[in-house]
C-alpha cells in the first residue's frame, strides 16, 4: 500500500520534472522561433517585453488566457473543446518514453519506437476533429488536407522506423542510442541517411510545419484547422504544434543523431548533447519556414507517395542485403 | 446515393491573399475551383466622380490614391491627359525627371508584388527583403515630394519642384544608437542623386538575391510553372496589359510603342515570356526590375549634367515663384486665379496613357470648357485582369488562386477607384 502510493507520488514528481521544462522550452520556442526567422528576415523580433523580449512568451499567454474562448453557434461543442486537448495530450505523452541521457527516462518501454509511433499519429485526430467541429469551410478543407497528409506521411516515416529499427535491432528508445555509440561515425546518420532525411522531412511534414503548413495554409484557409479558435483554446492547438516539433527533434537526435553521445567516442556524454542536437533539428525547422515557399496540398500527397514512400523501401531492402553480409560497422545483426 | 454537389466558398473580402478587399466567390469541387466569381466594388471610393466637382490641379492628389502602390505613374497618366488637352510643353529635365520617377515606382510596385506574391505562395521572407529596399526608395519620394506614398509630385507642365540637394537622416532614438544612425545615413550625405546612384549599384546584386531564393526552388517552381497559363491570343483579346501581357509572349510596352517623356532616348529591353503562366511573369517582372534600374542610372547621369526649369513658365497653368510675386502685379493674379479658380481646359477630349507597372494606364478627359472635367475616365489595368481570373483560375486547386491572384498583381484601389 505505502510502496504503490510512493510510487505513484514519485512518478508524478517524474512527469512534473519532465513536463515543466518541456512546456517552458514550448514558451521559449515560439520566442526562439521569432527571433530567428526576424533574423533571417533583416528585422531583430520581439525586444520589448522584459530583457531582450524574454517575457514575451508569458505576455502573450496571458493575452490568450484573458481572451474569451469563443464557440461558433453551429460547432459540434463538445468536439470543438475536446479537439485541442485530443492534440495536446499524446504530444505531451510521447515524452514518457524519451530517454534524455543514459537511464534519465520516465517509462523505460521496451516497445517505446511503437509507442512514440502511436502517440504522433493520435494527435492527427485533434486537427481533424477542430476542423470538423468547426462547421466551417476553411476549417473543414484543412482537416481534409491534414488527414489526406497523415496518411501519406505516417507511412513513409514508419518506414524510415523500421530501418532504425532493423540496424539496432530493438524497439527501446534508450537501446537505440546506445546501438550508437562510438562516436560521429557510429551514428545512425551515416549508414541510414536516405532514412533520416524522409523521417525529418516527414516529421516537419508531421507537424505541420512550413513548406508542409497546407493544413494551416495562412494565406489560402487562412488557419485552417483552427480557423475558429480563439483564446486559450487556439493556445493548446498552438502548444500541441510546438511540443511536437521538439518531440520530433528529440525524435531524429535519438535515433539518427546518437542521443546523448558525445561525437567523440566516451568523451563527455551526457543531456547536453541530446539538448544540443534537439536545439540543432528545431533550427532546422525554423530555417526552413524563413526559406521556402508553400507547398500545394497535391504535390504534398505526391513527394509523400511517389518519392518518400519508393526510398524507405528501397533503403530497407539495401540495409537487409547489408545486415546479412554484416557490411560494416554498422550493420550487424543487434540484439 | 447521396447527391454529391459542389460547393461554394466565400474567399475574402476579408481573407489575408485578398490583397485588399477582393471577394471572390469560388464554386469548389473539393479543392478544385470550377468557378471564381469576382466582387468588385468595396474600394469604391467615386473618383472619377469627385474629379468632376474639383479643379483639374486638385484632382493629382486622387490618383495616387487608385494605384497605392504606385503612385506616382497613376498621376502621370492623369498629368499627360490635361497636357495633351492645353497643349503645353513640359520642359526637357521635368521629362526626365518624370521618367526616372516612373521607373522608381515601376520598381517599387514589382518589389510590392514580388514581396506580395511571395507571400501568397508562402515564401515568408521575400516580403521583407522586398520591403528593405522599397523603403530606401519611399525615401527618395519623401525627399523630393516630402511625402511618402502620395506625393501628388507631377503636374501640368513638369513636375512640382527640382530634385532636392539634401537627404531626410535617421536620428538618434531610443532604440536607434548614434553609430547605427551615422552607418544608415553614410549613403544619405549627399543629394537624392547620389543616393539614388548608390540605390542603382547595389540594386542589381539584391535581386539577384531574391532570384537566389525563388527562381530555381523547387517549391516555388511547381507554384507557379504552369499556373494561370493565357495564350497570347487570349491575353490579346481579354484585353491584357503590361506584365500579363508580355508574360504571354506579346512585345507590348507604350514606352517602345509610343514612347512618351524622353524614352526613346533611352536605352532598355522589353523582356516577355514564352509560356504565358505565373512563372513568365515572374521572371518578365524581375527582369523589369533590372532595367527600371539601368533607366533610372541613365536619367540619373543626364540630370546631373544638365539643370534646367522643370515647370512650365505658362503661369496660367503652373504657379508664379513665391519672390515673383512680391513684386508683380500679374505674377499675384496668376497665383489667386489658379489657387481659387484653377486653369480651364478648352473644349474637348483627350486619352493619354502610360506604361503603368500593371500594365497600361490611362485617363480619359472630356472637357466642356470649365475649370473641371466634365467627365474623367480611368483606365485602370487590373480590372481586365481581374475580370479573366476565373479564366485562369479554373480547374485549378484553391492554393492556385491564391497565387494567381497573386501574378495578376491586383491592387483594388484602381479596380474599384
Amino acid at each position: 500500500m505505502l510502496d504503490g502510493l510512493i510510487l505513484t507520488v514519485v512518478t508524478l514528481l517524474k512527469i512534473v520534472v519532465v513536463m515543466l521544462p518541456l512546456i517552458i522550452c514550448v514558451a521559449y520556442l515560439t520566442l526562439a522561433e521569432r527571433k530567428v526567422i526576424g533574423r533571417m528576415q533583416v528585422r531583430v523580433g520581439p525586444n520589448r517585453v522584459g530583457w531582450k523580449g524574454m517575457g514575451q512568451p508569458f505576455a502573450d499567454m496571458f493575452k490568450l488566457m484573458t481572451k474569451e474562448v469563443i464557440i461558433p453557434t453551429n460547432s459540434s461543442r463538445f468536439l470543438f473543446l475536446v479537439a485541442p486537448i485530443l492534440s495536446l495530450a499524446p504530444a505531451l505523452a510521447a515524452w514518457a518514453v524519451i530517454p534524455f541521457a543514459d537511464g534519465w527516462v520516465l517509462a523505460d518501454l521496451n516497445a517505446g519506437l511503437l509507442y512514440v509511433l502511436a502517440m504522433t499519429s493520435v494527435g492527427v485526430y485533434g486537427v481533424i476533429i477542430a476542423g470538423w467541429a468547426s462547421n466551417s469551410k476553411y476549417a473543414f478543407l484543412g482537416a481534409m488536407r491534414s488527414a489526406a497528409q497523415i496518411v501519406a506521411y505516417e507511412i513513409a516515416m514508419g518506414f524510415a522506423l523500421i530501418g532504425v529499427l532493423m540496424v539496432s535491432g530493438s524497439l527501446n528508445l534508450g537501446d537505440i542510442v546506445r546501438a550508437q555509440s562510438g562516436g560521429f561515425f557510429s551514428w545512425f546518420l551515416i549508414p541510414l541517411l536516405p532514412l533520416a532525411v524522409v523521417y525529418f522531412i516527414s516529421g516537419v511534414a508531421e507537424t505541420n510545419r512550413a513548406p508542409f503548413d497546407v493544413a494551416e495554409g495562412e494565406s489560402e484557409i487562412v488557419a485552417g484547422f483552427h480557423v475558429d479558435y480563439s483564446g486559450m483554446a487556439f493556445a493548446v492547438f498552438f502548444l500541441a504544434e510546438y511540443a511536437n516539433m521538439i518531440m520530433i527533434a528529440a525524435l531524429t537526435s535519438i535515433m539518427f543523431l546518437g542521443g546523448w553521445m558525445s561525437p567523440i567516442d566516451g568523451v563527455g556524454d551526457g543531456i547536453h548533447w541530446f539538448l544540443i542536437k534537439t536545439a540543432f533539428c528545431l533550427f532546422l525547422f525554423l530555417w526552413f519556414r524563413a526559406t521556402f515557399p508553400r507547398y500545394r496540398y497535391d504535390q504534398i500527397m505526391r513527394l509523400g507517395w511517389k518519392v518518400f514512400i519508393p526510398v524507405t523501401i528501397v533503403w530497407i531492402a539495401v540495409i537487409g542485403v547489408a545486415i546479412y553480409y554484416g557490411i560494416g560497422p554498422w550493420f550487424q545483426i543487434r540484439g | 446515393m447521396p447527391e454529391i454537389r459542389n460547393y461554394t466558398l466565400n474567399f475574402g473580402p476579408q481573407h489575408p491573399a485578398a490583397h485588399g478587399v477582393l471577394r471572390l466567390v469560388l464554386e469548389m469541387d473539393g479543392e478544385v475551383v470550377e468557378r471564381a466569381d469576382p466582387h468588385i466594388g468595396l474600394l469604391h471610393r467615386g473618383t472619377e466622380k469627385l474629379a468632376e466637382s474639383k479643379p483639374y490641379n486638385q484632382t493629382i492628389g486622387y490618383m495616387d490614391r487608385l494605384d497605392y502602390v504606385s503612385m506616382m505613374c497613376n498621376e502621370h497618366g492623369y498629368v499627360m491627359a490635361i497636357e495633351k488637352l492645353l497643349g503645353c510643353e513640359v520642359p526637357l529635365r521635368a521629362q526626365y525627371i518624370r521618367t526616372m520617377f516612373d521607373e522608381i515606382t515601376r520598381i517599387l510596385n514589382h518589389l510590392m508584388w514580388l514581396g506580395a506574391h511571395g507571400l501568397d505562395v508562402g515564401a515568408m521572407s521575400m516580403f521583407l527583403y522586398c520591403f528593405r529596399e522599397r523603403e530606401d526608395l519611399m525615401d527618395c519620394y519623401e525627399a523630393v515630394s516630402g511625402a511618402r506614398m502620395h506625393a501628388t509630385y507631377y503636374r501640368p507642365g513638369g513636375v512640382a519642384r527640382d530634385l532636392p540637394d539634401i537627404m531626410p537622416q535617421y536620428t538618434e532614438s531610443r532604440w536607434r544608437s548614434k553609430s547605427n544612425a551615422n552607418k544608415m545615413n553614410e549613403n544619405r550625405q549627399g543629394s537624392m542623386l547620389d543616393f539614388l546612384d548608390d540605390f542603382t549599384v547595389r540594386f542589381p546584386k539584391l535581386v539577384d538575391e531574391y532570384e537566389t531564393l525563388l527562381t530555381d526552388n523547387r517549391i516555388w517552381k511547381q507554384r507557379t510553372v504552369g499556373i494561370g497559363v493565357v495564350t497570347p491570343e487570349r491575353a490579346l483579346q481579354l484585353g491584357f496589359t503590361g506584365p500579363m501581357l508580355r508574360g504571354s509572349g506579346i512585345e507590348w510596352d507604350l514606352r517602345k510603342k509610343q514612347p512618351y517623356e524622353v524614352y526613346d532616348k533611352i536605352n532598355f529591353d522589353i523582356p516577355v515570356g514564352t509560356n504565358g503562366d505565373s512563372y513568365d511573369r515572374y521572371l518578365v517582372r524581375v527582369e523589369e526590375m533590372r532595367q527600371s534600374n539601368s533607366i533610372i542610372k541613365q536619367c540619373s547621369e543626364w540630370l546631373r549634367k544638365n539643370p534646367g526649369p522643370i515647370l512650365t513658365e505658362d503661369h496660367k497653368i503652373s504657379a508664379p515663384k513665391r519672390a515673383e510675386m512680391k513684386g508683380d502685379m500679374e505674377a499675384l493674379i496668376h497665383h489667386f486665379k489658379l489657387f481659387t479658380e484653377g486653369f480651364c481646359l478648352p473644349v474637348g477630349d483627350a486619352y493619354a496613357a502610360v506604361e503603368h507597372p500593371k500594365g497600361e494606364f490611362g485617363c480619359y478627359i472630356v472637357s466642356d470648357g470649365a475649370n473641371k472635367p466634365y467627365r474623367l475616365k480611368v483606365r485602370a489595368p487590373g480590372f481586365p485582369h481581374l475580370a479573366a481570373l476565373d479564366e485562369m483560375a479554373r480547374g485549378h486547386m484553391l492554393s492556385d488562386v491564391v497565387a494567381i491572384i497573386g501574378t495578376q498583381d491586383i491592387v483594388f484601389g484602381e479596380i474599384d477607384r
